[in-house]
């Protein structure tokens, strides 16, 4: 982190004394006569060459962004005027959104990376301007006519080279869409502006090396089937230590009612595990029929950050394994883009998956009729509703050791609208939880700023910068409640907001929401808890002392 | 400093176009039938061509931008209006944007602070000066239907009444010409004093704003200041109105332009960010129901796409798989 992080006291001093527009000084210099310029810190590592082959795209080649050359492809201007061209006639969103803006500025300070770098082509408006102005250029009779007039430039490497930069300065995140007029959303117009990078081969290596693990082992991080096994035997051996409890996870087993999918990191990474670790005592808790696949082994979709078609093509594993199983409906684990594209894409993109049935709880008999035609449910919704029937025996005082916030994801928020499940199992699975101010959590919630496939360890700088607003916002809790611990339901709030915390707010750790369920829950035949799922004390329950019930 | 400067030096030379053709050169039928005839053709032609290139692109997915709770859980209190479930849901959302500018009153405004650190001040500026500008130029508009009408239809009786409610000159004060006028200033300045919405600003948003301006500003000059006689005026919108050719009557040159710049406006709208007001309607993150869970939604260019199926991966890792203990397909 060190190396690619900026200094904190530098970052600060910067933030309060360095003019910037967003404090409104005003540089009397046009957009588009600023410099792009790569640093350490800010440029996120392009696709190996071996990864590009193997995934089949176009231009695998070594290079990186500090180049003068980037070694485009001949006729790359055409394959991209062309790439826009059919987009266009896909999407109504992208021409809607490249057509409609007036530029009344709403949607300026509402994004994370420009309020934590103070740079103008953060601001979203800026942001869709670098691929409208080529587009104004090149495609409607109007604006050709009324040319230099209408703020239209050319297609130059330069061009390239600042989309690079700023398409990967956006989390896809959509907050800007909240507060515009006119509903235009940026990552549309981000999604297909890396979809055009993609085609000329400048890309980032952090989105494709998963995509291609996925693709071939079934989940990011290219873990193949008996390590994804390993490692889940490794938390029922931990589970088993803290709790006198074995947990039986069982794989790619046909016949189960309920097949089970959560994002990768959550085998894998630390915090991710604990989360996992709940899952598993929660599923023991209620007897749930379940099965675990090693094939369908990643709910996240890197895929989503790179092409229509590759999001695609790796969201159909999740349809094809619930098939050759067998089993009823999919329970999907907490992550942010996953349930972006499980909600808004799935079943348009690869179903109807009328050979899956209507999702009913075993447990409540709930008939989760808003997944009634994806037969997919949140692992959120499904936990509410067993405590809403009381079906949990549940412990909150295991959590005493922790203050807790929440964290909405974007995703989440802004692309599914599940806001008030996860408040009601935190509130239920523990006794201290202060909100954030309310311009920085729910539909308002600002990114981590690493989401989008941004999580790269080179791209600390740009990350700790993005992720400034969350931080604050964290800072302002920790100030004021004393939290200690920000609770998420998303695998790279996980992975990303673990370093940031460290960064801004030394002290404060992250939860996923089901570890909390996981320390809560009260097991049959448990033996004496005293330890959390990390192997931290619980407060109030050390070894020796009378326990309260 | 170009940028503002040009599109009003555009404003101008439209204004002395129409001076210099009327007073001058007495080409009163082209400014008051020919031009506003092409105007309005291409206006109705241009609007309805974008709408349809609009309209003729598909929605492949569904991607409502949702700002409130998705319908869930029965004892879950859903928001009907910021999450959408139904479709008259989602209308009640677009509407609430086209009448109150919904997402416009969520502003807020950021201030990075001393010692580093952020806060955010409500700002309702922008959504009410651009509801006072659209409104006041809305009734304005419906004002004039007295001119396009034999008999005065009924709303525009009553909002004349309603407009003239401060009978502080003669003839009566509009309070929409004052809101109109207020309005456009505020706009202006805040793209000229702002510094985050100065960079940002075209050359195209300038000129709108002094056109729409020169045009309520010859308005009121009109009314209050060069008592024009309306009733040729009135005459002649009659006429335009039955698709007729006769020359217009005695009328002042003021009216010739605002006229033209009228015609400017309706000619330039088509070609322009000023689509906006269809385009408000189309917005798929605003007018599609958030329930894409529970009814498919079906893409009409959806790719067949070739994925790595269950036994590709068997076969590449069945001895592994088999090692350990998990389940295979094939021997």
């Amino acid at each position: 982190m060190a190396k690619y992080a900026p200094n904190l006291s530098e970052l600060k001093k910067e933030l309060d004394e360095k003019p910037s527009i967003l404090k409104g000084n005003y540089s009397d210099k046009e957009w588009w006569d600023l410099p792009v310029e790569f640093r350490d810190g800010n440029w996120c590592f392009p696709a190996k060459p071996e990864v590009i082959e193997e995934l089949g795209f176009p231009n695998p080649r070594k290079w990186a962004a500090t180049d003068q050359d980037w070694k485009l492809p001949d006729g790359w201007q055409k394959t991209i005027s062309e790439g826009l061209r059919s987009r266009l006639k896909k999407y109504r969103s992208l021409k809607l959104f490249l057509d409609t803006c007036v530029r009344c500025g709403a949607c300026a300070d509402k994004c994370h990376f420009f309020l934590g770098t103070g740079d103008p082509k953060n601001m979203p408006v800026l942001r869709a301007e670098l691929l409208r102005s080529v587009y104004r250029n090149d495609f409607p009779l109007a604006e050709k006519i009324l040319k230099g007039f209408s703020g239209s430039r050319k297609l130059t490497a330069e061009v390239i080279k600042e989309w690079h930069m700023y398409f990967n300065q956006c989390t896809e995140c959509r907050r800007c869409s909240l507060f515009c007029p006119f509903g235009i959303d940026t990552a549309e117009i981000t999604i297909v502006a890396r979809e055009l990078l993609n085609l000329i081969g400048v890309n980032n290596n952090w989105i494709l090396a998963p995509v291609a693990n996925c693709n071939r082992t079934g989940n990011h991080l290219g873990i193949e089937p008996h390590t994804f096994v390993q490692n889940i035997e490794s938390m029922v051996d931990d589970i088993e230590e803290l709790t006198g409890i074995t947990v039986e996870p069982t794989f790619n087993r046909k016949g189960a009612e309920v097949l089970f999918i959560t994002p990768s990191g959550d085998v894998f990474g630390d915090p991710g595990v604990y989360t996992m670790m709940g899952y598993l005592l929660l599923f023991h808790h209620i007897g749930l029929d379940y099965t675990i696949s090693t094939y369908a082994s990643e709910g996240g979709n890197f895929g989503f950050f790179t092409s229509n078609d590759m999001m695609k093509k790796l969201n159909a594993k999740m349809y094809h394994e619930a098939r050759r199983l067998g089993v009823k409906w999919i329970l999907g684990g907490e992550c942010g883009h996953m349930w972006r594209v499980v909600h808004q894409y799935m079943d348009t993109m690869n179903g109807p998956a009328d050979f899956l049935e209507v999702p009913v709880s075993p447990v409540t008999g709930t008939k989760f009729q808003n997944a009634a035609a994806t037969k997919m449910v949140h692992i959120a919704e499904f936990t509410a509703d067993l405590i809403h029937n009381g079906k949990l025996k549940l412990d909150p005082k295991r959590n005493d050791h922790l203050r807790t916030t929440f964290h909405d994801s974007c995703n989440i928020a802004r692309g599914m609208g599940m806001f008030e499940e996860p408040r009601y199992i935190l509130r239920n699975v523990c006794n201290t939880f202060h909100e954030m101010p309310e311009n920085t959590i729910r539909e308002q919630t600002f990114c981590c700023g690493s989401g989008s496939g941004l999580n790269a360890e080179e791209y600390m700088d740009i990350r700790m910068r993005g992720g400034f607003p969350r931080a604050n916002a964290v800072r302002i809790v920790r100030e004021k409640h004393k939290v200690d611990s920000l609770v998420t339901i998303c695998a790279i709030d996980r992975a990303s907001l673990t370093p940031l915390m460290r960064y801004w707010n030394p002290g404060v750790g992250v939860y996923g929401l089901h570890e909390l369920v996981g320390n809560a829950l009260v097991m049959d035949g448990e033996k004496k808890r005293t330890e959390d799922l990390r192997e931290n004390p619980m407060a109030g329950f050390e070894d020796g002392e009378d326990d309260e019930d | 400093m170009k940028k503002i400067l040009i599109p009003l030096a555009m404003v101008a030379a439209l204004a002395l176009v129409a001076y210099v053709g009327v007073e001058y050169l007495k080409l009163q039928f082209i400014f008051g039938v020919v031009i506003p005839y092409a105007a309005a053709v291409l206006f109705v032609a241009g609007f309805l061509y974008r709408i349809a290139d609009w309209l003729i692109r598909p929605v492949p997915f569904r991607i409502p931008t949702t700002a409130g709770q998705e319908k869930s859980l029965d004892w879950i209190r859903r928001n009907p209006v910021e999450s959408p479930h139904r479709a008259w849901e989602a209308a009640a959302r677009v509407l609430s944007e086209v009448l109150l500018f919904r997402s416009l009153f969520r502003n807020t405004r950021a201030e990075l602070r001393k010692d580093a650190s952020l806060a955010y001040a409500s700002n309702k500026w922008l959504w009410l000066g651009g509801l006072a500008f659209h409104w006041s130029l809305l009734v304005i508009v419906l004002r004039h239907a007295r001119f396009f009408f034999a008999m005065v239809p009924g709303f525009a009786d009553f909002l004349d009444h309603a407009d003239s409610f401060f009978d502080v000159t003669l003839p009566a004060f509009y309070i929409s010409d004052a809101i109109a006028l207020g309005a456009i200033t505020f706009l202006v300045a805040r793209r000229f004093f702002d510094a985050k919405v100065r960079m940002i600003s075209l050359p195209t948003d300038y000129f709108p704003l002094f056109l729409i301006g020169g045009i309520v500003l010859i308005g009121v000059l009109m009314r209050y200041v060069v008592r024009l006689n309306v009733m040729p005026v009135k005459d002649l919108m009659l006429q335009l109105m039955n698709f007729g050719f006769d020359p217009p009557g005695e009328i002042g040159t003021l009216f010739y332009i605002h006229l033209f710049l009228i015609s400017v406006l309706l000619a330039y709208f088509p070609l322009s960010k000023l689509m906006h007001m269809g385009g408000i309607f189309l917005s798929p993150t605003r007018n599609l129901c958030n329930n894409s869970r529970e009814k498919r939604h079906v893409n009409p260019w959806n790719p067949d796409i070739k994925f790595r199926t269950y036994s590709e991966y068997e076969d590449d890792f069945r001895e592994k798989m088999k090692k350990a203990g998990l389940p295979v397909e094939k021997q």
